[in-house]
């Protein structure tokens, strides 16, 4: 088992991931993430979804996300040929007798604090899941209260791009 | 004995024109399917029933209610639209498959919303599986009680998601028209299918425009009918060196209306031809070449070709587990050729060597002219045949005239086929009897055949049979059904008596849910737990009297010597429907089979008879040796 990057042109259009996910459930596939957006072309969204499955059932997956009307295109990104991207928000707990090692690791990971409370602070941070996981490990010691995560985000690297009218 | 008891008084048949002119307010004057409307003012359901009109809809099968009655209102005028009202939705949803199944034309069937839109549930799936176009219109509650659990609200658009080729829920009265053209261009192009459109209360009330044509947006939609020319040159190849070469045929060469063209690629390529229980009847049973059907009650020789082939051409064809067996001992050692219109079918359960995405006509067509301009010498095909033909001999399809005396089902279902002939349409229900419909009855042309393949729906034989009198009404209709099944949906042959549909019903009556209980005699050590259904016993229902109380002649049948006379005797009705109770014996069993989970070098020609030819050390593919087995 792989984890693949399934970028997704779909219509914007009520019940669009209803009939993703549920395709995905169907037919027995596990979505490791799903993140949902606009795009450049209005009435267009995309869909980047981490799924992990073999190479044959993938191959499957794209077959049959494929005949969903609503589904436009497909394109599978490779983590060497594309940027993929997740945001964290991590709020720890940090008194003023370690605030100033928390703000150290959060510089350190090119992290940064959106919200200060007397007794805790809220760090934001974008990156690879490897990254974000190891920015983790590093605030476990101080405490962490309550964590937020999105879903991954990928687009190709270089000048083309994936068009809906193609 | 038949007991022919006194005719019900003779009834009219479906209304006349003058009728309906009589009996409807002012109908439009304008009774034709006009191509092009400039915007006119229209009500949401005015709209609906005009763009039923216009995309050539001929008939709709439904039951009116609340939420659908506004669309109710217009269709009541319409002259280029008729409605068969049926007595229960599921009823509405397996004609309009049988009358796409008949007619190649998009079935429709409407319903109300919440429990009148689930009641089409089961059909929605049934055509799903059996990839049969059909649109489905059900009423919605008004937009601003969506989602509040209010009567009679059902998210019908969210259940009927994986069943469904596309459905959608129209919020704006303006997207009416475009909503129909989309839903019967998505039923029947590609790989066809059921779609619904679903339509709140208010979008059917609402003020709006209705023009025609529609433009479709459809960015997502583009089904690849044209293969592509070099798998095309590459499966010729394999054809021309094929030594053992098997044609897999499927449904999909029915719904592409292929068969010419399929007779043609036979008499090319001179490869055995075997049609699977959705194809039967799409390359003639009468055929030398036609080796019948494959599969868990395929026939020996069938069965046996693929399983010994050195290349199997799937045209239209799934490798559905009820024709594999257990996939990994399929046809170890074929190549497969396999084209399909739906690309994810391609690979699902065999790899393909050569995969082919396309319409079956322009695959078949273009592989046949591929084959004409090779010049490729090709293998001799004779040792092959020399092979098939002693399967053939020896392993003939048959059955045992019960020991008890009792009634051969598959004499009665045999004899039926004799006396209706080709020509006729028959449509079965989901059993032993549908099994035996399959085997013993000769289909020599396509659509003659209509069954519920992939879902296996018990009470589909009925409203289909119906669905499918209705689209060819010059056509002899029977039914060939269980007393099982026929007591799930017959409540239709009251539809059937008041609409003029004069099917004819063989119910091969053996008083037990048959199929279930052959595996319980084979499988469960003969415990028949909940398989009698009192139909013999007791007599209940006594289905001649049933038929009676439905509007229909009831004619009862049992024992061989008058098995003609009644199917004769029912050929002669045709004022209304026909219902015969054949009473047969229950411990008749489908032969051969393949029995579930395991493979198909496995299969029974009969019980305890397992022809051997999977056994190299009798030499494989050259030497057929029978043995009897003691089981258990």
């Amino acid at each position: 088992m792989s984890t693949h990057t399934l970028s997704v042109l779909v219509e914007d259009k009520p019940g669009v991931l209803a009939r993703i996910s549920g395709l995905f459930s169907r037919r027995g596939y596990n979505i490791q993430s799903l993140a949902v957006g606009p795009t450049e072309e209005v009435g267009i969204s995309r869909m980047t979804i981490c799924v992990s499955v073999d190479e044959f059932p993938l191959e499957q997956v794209t077959k049959q996300l494929n005949k969903l009307v609503n589904v436009i295109k497909i394109v599978e990104l490779e983590p060497t040929t594309s940027v993929q991207r997740e945001l964290v928000m991590l709020k720890v707990r940090a008194d003023a007798t370690v605030r100033s090692q928390v703000l150290e690791v959060t510089q350190m990971f090119r992290a940064k604090v959106v919200d200060v409370a007397p007794d805790a602070v809220t760090v934001e941070a974008t990156g690879t899941a490897d990254k974000l996981s190891a920015l983790r490990r590093m605030l476990e010691p101080y405490g962490i209260r309550e964590i937020v995560q999105s879903g991954m985000v990928a687009l190709s690297r270089g000048p083309r791009a994936i068009a809906a009218n193609r | 004995m038949t007991t022919a008891r006194p005719r019900p008084a003779p009834r009219s048949g479906a209304p006349t024109e003058q009728q309906d002119a009589e009996a409807q307010p002012a109908p439009r004057p304008a009774a034709t399917r006009p191509a092009r409307v400039d915007p006119t003012p229209a009500t949401g359901a005015q709209a609906l029933v005009r763009s039923l009109e216009s995309v050539g809809c001929d008939v709709v099968f439904g039951i009116p209610g609340g939420a659908i009655l506004p669309a109710y209102d217009p269709l009541y005028d319409s002259t280029l639209v008729r409605h068969i009202l049926v007595r229960h939705e599921q009823g509405a949803g397996h004609a309009a498959t049988g009358y796409a199944q008949a007619t190649g034309r998009v079935g429709v069937c409407i319903a109300t919303s919440g429990p009148g839109a689930t009641n089409l549930v089961t059909p929605l799936a049934d055509a799903m599986l059996d990839s049969v176009p059909i649109v489905a219109i059900t009423g919605q509650v008004g937009r601003k009680m969506i989602g509040t659990d209010a009567f009679q609200e059902a998210d019908i658009c969210g259940i009927t998601l994986p069943i469904t080729k596309h459905n959608m829920l129209v919020t704006d009265p303006a997207d009416i028209p475009r909503a129909i053209t989309e839903a019967f261009h998505i039923a029947s192009t590609g790989r066809p299918g059921p779609v619904l459109v679903d339509l709140p209360k208010d979008v059917l009330q609402a003020q709006t425009t209705f023009s025609w044509p529609a433009e479709m947006e459809l960015p997502g939609y583009r089904p690849t009918t044209k293969p592509h020319g070099k798998q095309i040159r590459e499966a010729a190849r394999l054809v021309a060196q094929a030594s053992r070469p098997v044609l897999y045929v499927g449904g999909g060469v029915v719904k592409a209306e292929a068969s010419a063209e399929l007779m043609e690629l036979a008499r090319q390529t001179g490869a055995p031809v075997v049609t699977t229980l959705m194809a039967r009847g799409v390359f003639p049973d009468s055929h030398p070449q036609n080796l019948g059907m494959p599969g868990m009650h395929g026939t020996v020789a069938a069965v046996a070709a693929m399983q010994k082939a050195d290349l199997l051409v799937a045209l239209g064809a799934r490798f559905d587990d009820r024709v594999t067996g257990d996939l990994s001992t399929f046809a170890t050692g074929a190549k497969i050729v396999h084209a399909d219109i739906d690309p994810a079918e391609i690979g699902k359960n065999r790899v393909a060597d050569v995969p082919i995405v396309g319409d079956a006509r322009e695959v078949i067509g273009e592989l046949t002219a591929a084959l004409r301009a090779s010049d490729a010498a090709t293998p001799d095909l004779t040792p092959w045949w020399n092979q098939l033909e002693s399967w053939r001999e020896t392993f003939p399809l048959g059955y045992d005239e019960p020991a008890d005396g009792t009634l051969s089902p598959e004499y009665v279902i045999e004899r039926i086929g004799k006396l209706a002939g080709p020509e006729a349409i028959y449509a079965a229900g989901v059993g032993q009897h549908q099994m035996w419909a399959a085997q013993f009855i000769g289909y020599e042309h396509p659509r003659t055949w209509l069954n519920s393949g992939g879902a296996g729906t018990m009470g589909y034989g009925v409203p289909a049979a119906m669905g499918a009198k209705v689209g060819k009404p010059d056509t002899t209709v029977w039914c060939i059904d269980g007393d099982g099944c026929f007591q799930m949906t017959n409540q239709e042959l009251a539809t059937c008596a008041i609409e003029g549909i004069p099917i004819k019903v063989a119910v091969i009556n053996n008083g037990n849910l048959g199929m279930v209980r052959q595996w319980q005699t084979l499988f469960y050590g003969e415990r028949y737990s909940n398989t009698e259904l009192g139909t013999h016993k007791h007599r209940v229902p006594d289905f001649v009297l049933l038929a009676e109380a439905l509007g229909c002649e009831g004619l009862r049948c049992e024992s061989k010597d008058d098995v003609d006379r009644v199917i004769n005797e029912a050929m002669a009705i045709d004022d209304r429907p026909v219902v015969i109770d054949f009473t047969v014996g229950a411990d008749a069993q489908v032969w051969p089979m393949v029995a579930a989970g395991t493979g198909n070098d496995q299969i029974m020609a009969a019980r305890d008879i397992r022809p051997l030819f999977d056994d190299p050390e009798a030499g494989g593919a050259d030497e057929v040796v029978t043995t009897v087995e003691e089981d258990r």
